[in-house]
This record gives C-alpha cells, sequence and structure tokens, in this order.
C-alpha cells in the first residue's frame, strides 16, 4: 500500500454554519432568558448580602450557641416527620405499582396508557404543598395530611419511574413466561417484576429520602413533625433553638441519607 | 400411514416493510417427527416458529396456522384460545430466556402455569405436585443440583437445559427450539441436542428445531425443512440433502455452515 498524497487526503471535517445555527441558537437564547429575567428576581441585591453584613453576624452568632434543652421534644417530632415521609413513601409504592404499569407502553394497552399518563402528569404537577394545604382542609392540620400529601405526589412520581423501568425490560424473559401459556397477569408478575424489582427498590428508597426533607417542609404549612415546631420557633425569634432543630434535622435526614445509599447500593 | 398432522401452516406470509420474511409457507408436522429448520439468516426460520407459538402474528389474507387442529393464528389475527395452545407447545429460544433473577427451579416451575389453579400459579404457591415434575425435569436434564442458584448465576448450557426442562413441566406435546444451540459452545450444544433427541424417541414428544448449522441438523433430525428468502425450498429426509441442494440453499458458500466439515 502506497501512502496517499496530499492531494488525496481529505481536509478535517468542518461544520457548516447551517449546522451550528441550532447550537448557537440554543445558546443564544439562553443567555437572552437569563438576561431578561436579571431584573424581576431582583439579582441587583446581591450586594447587600455584603453591605448588610452586620445583621448577618449577629444572625449568625446566635445561630452558633444551639439551645438543646428540649432535644426530647426535637427528637420526638423528628421521629414524627420520618414516620410521615415513610407512610407516605409506603402508600406511594402500593399506588405506583398498578399505575406504573398500567403506564408502561410494553405492558399496557394504549386506551389505558394515555389517560393513566395523564393523571400521573397531573399528580407529580400539583406540588405536595398544594396537596397538603388541600388535605389539612379536609381532614384537619396534623401528620396524616402530610402522609396524604406525600403519598399522592410521590405516587405520581413514582409511577413514571416505574413505567419507565417496565419500558426498559428485556421481552425474552416475558416472551418465555408467555410460551407456557401463563395469563397476561401471570406474565407480568413472573416475566416483568422480577426485572424491575431491583430498580423499583431503588426508586422507592431514593423517594423515601427526598419524602423525610419534604415531610420536613410540610411541617411549616402544619402538617405536624418537625418542620412545624421549626415555623413556631422560627416565628418566636428563638434563634438558639432553631439552631439545634436544624442540627437535628441536617444529622436525621443525612443519616437516612447514608443508610438508604448503602441499601441501594446493594440492591443494583 | 401417517399419523395425522399436529401442525398445519398453510400459505403462511409475514411482511417486514418491503421484506417478505415468509413467503406462502405450507407445512405439515405429523406426530412424533423431529424436523430441522434450516437456511441462510434471514431466510425466515425463527418467524416461522415464533409465527406458530402466535410470539408474532402472520400478515393477513388466507394464511393460517394450526395446533392440535385448533386455530392458532388466522387471516393476522391470533386466536383467542391460543392460551389452551401454547400450553401444549414448549418454547425453546436461542438466549434461553428464563427469568435471571429467579431460582431455576422457580423459572421451570413456571412450566406449570398453564395447568394449575390461575390463583396459586400467581402467587407462585406451587402445588406438591408440581414441586415434583420440577425436580424431576431438572433431574433427567441434569441440572438438578443448581434448582436454588439464580438463572443468571448459571451457564448457557445449563439455562438451556433448564428451559428444557420447564418446556417438560410443561408437559408439552411439541417442542419448538429456536437456535436452541446456536448461544453455547460444542460440547453444551450436543447435550441439548441429545436431550431433544431423547424427547423425541422415548417421550414422542414432536420436535421442530430450528439450526445454524447443517451437521446438527444431519445427524439428530430425520426430516429436514429448508427455507431461502421466505420459502421453503427443501422439504424431505436428511439424506436427500446432498451437496448441490445444499450450494443452491446456502450459495457457493455454504461450507462455512458446518462445523465438521461438509459432505463431498
Amino acid at each position: 500500500m502506497t501512502p496517499p498524497t496530499a492531494a488525496e487526503i481529505p481536509p478535517p471535517p468542518s461544520r457548516s454554519l447551517a449546522q451550528r445555527a441550532p447550537d448557537i441558537l440554543v445558546w443564544g437564547g439562553v443567555i437572552l432568558l437569563l438576561m431578561i429575567s436579571f431584573k424581576p428576581v431582583e439579582m441587583g441585591h446581591l450586594v447587600r448580602l455584603f453591605s448588610n453584613s452586620e445583621n448577618m453576624r449577629q444572625y449568625g452568632q446566635e445561630l452558633l450557641r444551639p439551645d438543646f434543652a428540649q432535644l426530647p421534644l426535637f427528637i420526638a417530632q423528628m421521629w414524627l416527620t420520618v414516620q410521615i415521609a415513610l407512610w407516605g413513601t409506603v402508600l406511594a409504592v402500593i399506588l405506583a405499582i398498578p399505575f406504573g404499569l398500567a403506564c408502561a407502553r410494553n405492558v399496557s394497552p394504549v386506551w389505558l396508557q394515555q389517560p393513566m399518563r395523564l393523571l400521573m402528569n397531573l399528580l407529580r404537577s400539583i406540588p405536595d404543598l398544594v396537596i397538603g394545604t388541600l388535605f389539612i382542609v379536609a381532614v384537619g392540620l396534623g401528620p396524616f395530611a402530610g402522609v396524604m400529601a406525600l403519598a399522592l405526589n410521590t405516587g405520581g412520581v413514582l409511577a413514571k419511574l416505574f413505567s419507565e423501568a417496565v419500558e426498559s425490560i428485556d421481552k425474552g424473559p416475558v416472551e418465555g413466561v408467555r410460551a407456557t401459556g401463563a395469563t397476561r397477569l401471570q406474565e407480568i408478575v413472573w416475566g416483568v417484576i422480577p426485572q424491575v424489582a431491583p430498580l423499583w427498590t431503588s426508586y422507592a428508597l431514593y423517594r423515601f429520602e427526598s419524602n423525610s426533607r419534604s415531610a420536613t417542609v410540610l411541617g411549616l404549612i402544619g402538617a405536624g413533625g418537625i418542620g412545624q415546631l421549626l415555623f413556631e420557633t422560627m416565628n418566636a425569634f428563638d434563634y438558639n433553638q432553631l439552631s439545634a432543630i436544624v442540627i437535628v434535622i441536617v444529622l436525621a435526614v443525612t443519616m437516612i441519607d447514608m443508610l438508604s445509599q448503602a441499601m441501594r447500593s446493594r440492591l443494583l | 400411514m401417517p399419523a395425522a398432522a399436529v401442525l398445519s401452516i398453510r400459505n403462511a406470509s409475514r411482511t417486514f416493510g418491503l421484506r417478505r420474511a415468509l413467503d406462502g409457507v405450507s407445512l405439515d408436522v405429523h406426530k412424533g417427527e423431529m424436523i430441522a429448520l434450516i437456511g441462510p439468516s434471514g431466510s425466515g426460520k425463527s418467524t416461522l416458529l415464533r409465527s406458530i407459538s402466535a410470539l408474532q402474528p402472520i400478515d393477513g389474507g388466507d394464511g393460517r396456522i394450526q395446533a392440535f387442529g385448533s386455530p392458532v393464528q388466522e387471516n393476522g389475527r391470533i386466536s383467542g384460545s391460543v392460551g389452551e395452545v401454547r400450553k401444549r407447545i414448549g418454547f425453546i429460544f436461542q438466549q434461553f430466556n428464563l427469568v435471571g433473577r429467579l431460582s431455576l427451579f422457580s423459572n421451570v416451575a413456571l412450566g406449570s402455569l398453564g395447568r394449575i389453579d390461575r390463583l396459586r400459579g400467581t402467587l407462585g404457591l406451587w402445588p406438591a405436585e408440581t414441586k415434583a415434575a420440577v425436580m424431576a425435569a431438572l433431574a433427567r436434564v441434569g441440572v438438578a443440583d443448581y434448582a436454588g442458584q439464580r438463572a443468571n448465576t448459571l451457564s448457557g448450557g445449563q439455562q438451556q437445559r433448564g428451559a428444557i426442562a420447564r418446556a417438560l413441566v410443561q408437559r408439552a406435546k411439541i417442542v419448538l427450539a429456536d437456535e436452541p444451540v446456536a448461544s453455547l459452545d460444542p460440547v453444551s450444544a450436543r447435550r441439548v441436542m441429545e436431550i431433544l433427541r431423547e424427547l423425541n424417541r422415548q417421550d414422542g414428544l414432536t420436535v421442530v428445531v430450528t439450526l445454524h448449522q447443517v451437521d446438527y441438523a444431519l445427524r439428530y433430525c430425520d426430516r429436514v425443512v429448508a427455507l431461502k428468502a421466505g420459502k421453503v425450498v427443501y422439504d424431505g429426509d436428511t439424506e436427500g440433502l446432498d451437496r448441490a441442494r445444499l450450494i443452491d440453499i446456502y450459495g457457493p458458500e455454504f461450507e462455512d455452515v458446518f462445523w465438521e466439515g461438509a459432505p463431498q
């Protein structure tokens, strides 16, 4: 083989303006959007972080002296928050299994799939704070409203994640089960569920982590737990206690994160 | 006098886009036969086999497939009672198609789904009869020691033997095997072919097997059906498959389809 002459070697590839146009459009659009939104979100106030630093310093000093006198109460309330997250997540999983299967393209018929997807989109798009407020009106202040808010919102999220896991399965084992003369339900139970079980469990654990955080926030609207206590303490300007509560929350949420991550890494 | 046809395929066609994978195939399979389905890649072997178990529909029109005298599919529609037919047809896949995270035992027990109580089958509450049948089938194909292991921890040959055990637990009268040895090493491949042959000889099962290697077709089967571009180009005794016929089916490179040298 003789080496090609200089004339035979093609030039390196270059992208024409037409090929680059989409890139330019996307990046230009993002920059334009940022410029338009600069004023409405008051980004100009960035300097106040420094001009008002004296306030920050005083606030910070009080926060540095946490008051743990009521620690048993904090822990009890934190535990309640975790319990809200636990029930919320479990109810969400119970919702998400049938709905997730009903949303999956490879399992469910079109007439069922489309309305189910719409319903799940709706559940997901309503923030849990809004659902929580609705339930507080319906069932009164307290943890149950928080549980219901988490269950519905997370149910919508998990249904989508579950259905995506189902859509990515290997269809071979399902055909293997089908070929034995199994019913549709048996195909799902034996062919689909074993394939998605690790991913589903992992998603559920991950949602339990993030629900422990959400449950804290739900306390702010009166759905019980440590969040409610946090809100009351904040309103009383008791920054020493506030600081102690925040420390309890951070420690508890970190512990749940670590525990759940350890469990998830064993699954996959 | 030949026994009644257990499988009857009439004028079956299947089109994928512009390509005709099956082009008016007609075939009768009689009880107790062991048939090799051969042909080059893309000749429609797998499509034909999968259509018989209605894992794939055939085109509309006058094409129809019957098993045990009951319709499997007609006019492009899969029969509503296909479940009843599938119960009596075991299907062996090239990729085994066991459920990887279930134990070999559970996988083989799935073979009984068609004949045990629906609720028990769905919940996995296997009756004692199923459990005994599973262990007997696993022992027969020689993998009983691995019953408790997850299927995806087993070798290809072990998994394929598990798949055959599943067909045994199913009490299948017909076994359709789609490239059962294409993913196996030669030793496992021979073992699997021998088991299929034994089921055919001793248990009187009807076996239809698609094969890439013509050696196996010649060694283990009595009748060979060759497909080329979706049409049946040979249907007859293994002995009739001489050099000229093979060149006709596979083209001049036909020697590639032998593992141990082509006949002269």
